[in-house]
């Protein structure tokens, strides 16, 4: 959250907890133990930390930390329980614990800790909830916000997927490499949602979702250093930040929502635009295409681009044709409509947009005012009133709605002028 | 070492409609399973179930034991997908319970639920 309050040292806390985590995960085998373990650590390294100095190594420090705090706890429940498990799991933990803080071993931790939050017998949502809260570190209350989700709701949500997790015993390790290609895409799917809620979905209060954009970008890069030899993650992290560095130009200075042709490009952070772009040229001379490549191929063809007119229209057209193939969905072919009636006009996007299955995106609010939009600029300005009023029944918050309105009697001025 | 069952579902008219070549084909498919899992030492039980024209449920009203027994005629739900059949198996984890499950020749004549099984000897 950009909470004031909260300062630098919190912020390093947050980012080291996710590596700690990973660790402490691998060393109990159990998420709800190494979680607490880890808020202690936390806890105390920001009472000692402004006092004593922070340590040489914070995350080795908040590591020994949260494992000493594991073990007090083992320890309770083994004298409660003598439960054969729990014995074994003090045993390692005492004798082999890891002081092997290596890069590789952290490497391999948070590999393990999000295979095993990313798997696919867990529900998406559950799935994305666990990964931000065990990645990023986002409290519960901090994911319910964001996803629009009454907090007790989201608590529950997270403690199910926990749950499953022990009693389903879904394993805390690499996957083997014939399992590999499934389980990447069901990690890229969590990583992308989030990517995704930060920068286009509706729902949560603003701030919360620049701060889950952030988290997008960073959980992005996270999975690339992860898996450096996939391109698939290359060009998620790509996407994930070619759009990110677009955010200054999204809202005007009220807060107002601008579109696309409207936005102040100065106002995008161009090296960011760059470095994606970089990094997509590298995962795509892998020759290996996928989806998110080609999504970020189009977020760094707009962000290079000096104008909204200037656009390259017929290499996003082809790109959004690529993308259908890769993952036909309703929301790809508007987004084709849109590029296809700025290179061959109003008709011929409507015609694209046409072919869309209305009843998989009628509650969609962009499927409503990208019609309306195109019906305007042919002249049915009843028609384009008509649209922007359905897009209005599915505006997903009060920005979008704001937004919406002004369009809406804009399009409504002008239909009643002379021609 | 974790157990899990493996519950087959699939189409019911399987039984009834399928030639008996097809019906050959299947059961040589289970067959092949069995000696596969069997090797493995993975297989912990497993029964096939007649069909669910067979089935009678039982139901005690009143929630406590004692209350009138409603005998009824059919399965638990009437769905299209019904359980034919199940294994238990024992793996180290989920992923090798989903790896066997999957070979599981109702896997791709229908879907096969795993769930772990209630171990009560760890229970305190």
């Amino acid at each position: 959250m950009t909470d004031p309050l909260i300062g630098p040292l919190e912020q390093m806390t947050r980012h080291e907890g996710g590596r700690v985590l990973a660790t402490l995960v691998r060393l109990t085998g159990d998420i709800t133990i190494a979680e607490d373990a880890v808020q202690d650590a936390v806890v105390e390294a920001l009472r000692r930390w402004p006092r004593d100095g922070v340590p040489a190594n914070p995350a080795a420090w908040l590591t020994t930390v949260a494992r000493n705090r594991a073990l007090d706890v083992l320890r309770r429940e083994a004298r409660r329980t003598t439960k054969e498990g729990d014995a074994r799991l003090l045993d390692e933990l005492t004798t082999a614990f890891g002081e092997d803080t290596s890069d590789s071993m952290v490497r391999d931790d948070l590999l393990r800790l999000l295979f095993t939050c990313c798997h696919p017998a867990l529900a998406l949502d559950a799935r994305v909830a666990l990964a931000l809260r065990t990645l990023c570190g986002m409290s519960t209350a901090e994911i319910a916000l964001v996803f629009l989700v009454p907090e007790p709701t989201m608590g529950q949500r997270i403690s199910r997927a926990k749950k499953k997790i022990a009693t389903a015993r879904i394993p805390y390790r690499i996957p083997a490499d014939h399992e590999l290609p499934d389980r990447v895409t069901a990690v890229l799917a969590v990583v992308h949602a989030v990517v995704t809620a930060g920068h286009h979905s509706p729902a949560g209060p603003l701030d919360a979702r620049i701060d889950l954009a952030v988290e997008g970008v960073r959980l992005a890069l996270l999975l690339h250093s992860l898996m450096p030899d996939e391109p698939e993650c290359a060009g998620l992290a790509a996407l994930a930040m070619a759009v990110h560095a677009r955010r200054d130009g999204r809202l005007d200075a009220a807060g107002e929502v601008v579109l696309l042709p409207a936005q102040d490009r100065t106002r995008w952070h161009h090296d960011e635009i760059a470095a994606a772009a970089a990094l997509l040229d590298r995962a795509v001379a892998r020759h290996r295409p996928g989806q998110y490549q080609v999504q970020a191929a189009v977020a760094c063809l707009h962000g290079l681009a000096p104008t909204y007119a200037d656009t390259d229209w017929a290499q996003i057209v082809s790109l959004y044709a690529t993308l259908e193939r890769f993952a036909p969905t309703p929301v790809v072919s508007v987004n084709r409509a849109v590029a296809v009636a700025e290179l061959e006009g109003a008709a011929a996007g409507l015609a694209v947009l046409d072919t869309v299955d209305v009843a998989a995106v009628e509650r969609w609010h962009l499927f409503w005012s990208t019609r309306g939009e195109l019906l305007h600029r042919l002249g049915r300005s009843h028609d384009a009133v008509a649209a922007f009023d359905r897009a209005l029944g599915c505006a997903p918050n009060d920005s979008d709605r704001r937004f919406l309105l002004r369009r809406r009697s804009d399009l409504a001025g002008e239909g009643r002028q002379p021609a | 070492m974790p157990r899990y069952a493996a519950l087959i579902y699939g189409p019911e008219e399987t039984d009834e409609n399928t030639p008996p070549e097809v019906w050959a084909a299947i059961m040589a498919e289970y067959t092949d399973f069995g000696a596969t899992a069997g090797a493995a030492g993975v297989i912990a039980g497993g029964e096939a179930l007649q069909d669910t024209k067979t089935a009678t449920t039982v139901h005690v009203k009143g929630g406590a034991k004692g209350g009138e027994v409603i005998t009824s005629d059919g399965p638990f739900a009437e769905t299209k997908e019904v359980l034919g059949g199940f294994y238990l198996l024992d793996c180290a984890d989920l992923d090798e319970a989903l790896h066997w499950a999957a070979q599981i020749p109702g896997a791709w004549h229908g879907r096969v639920e795993v769930r772990p099984v209630i171990d009560f000897s760890q229970q305190q």
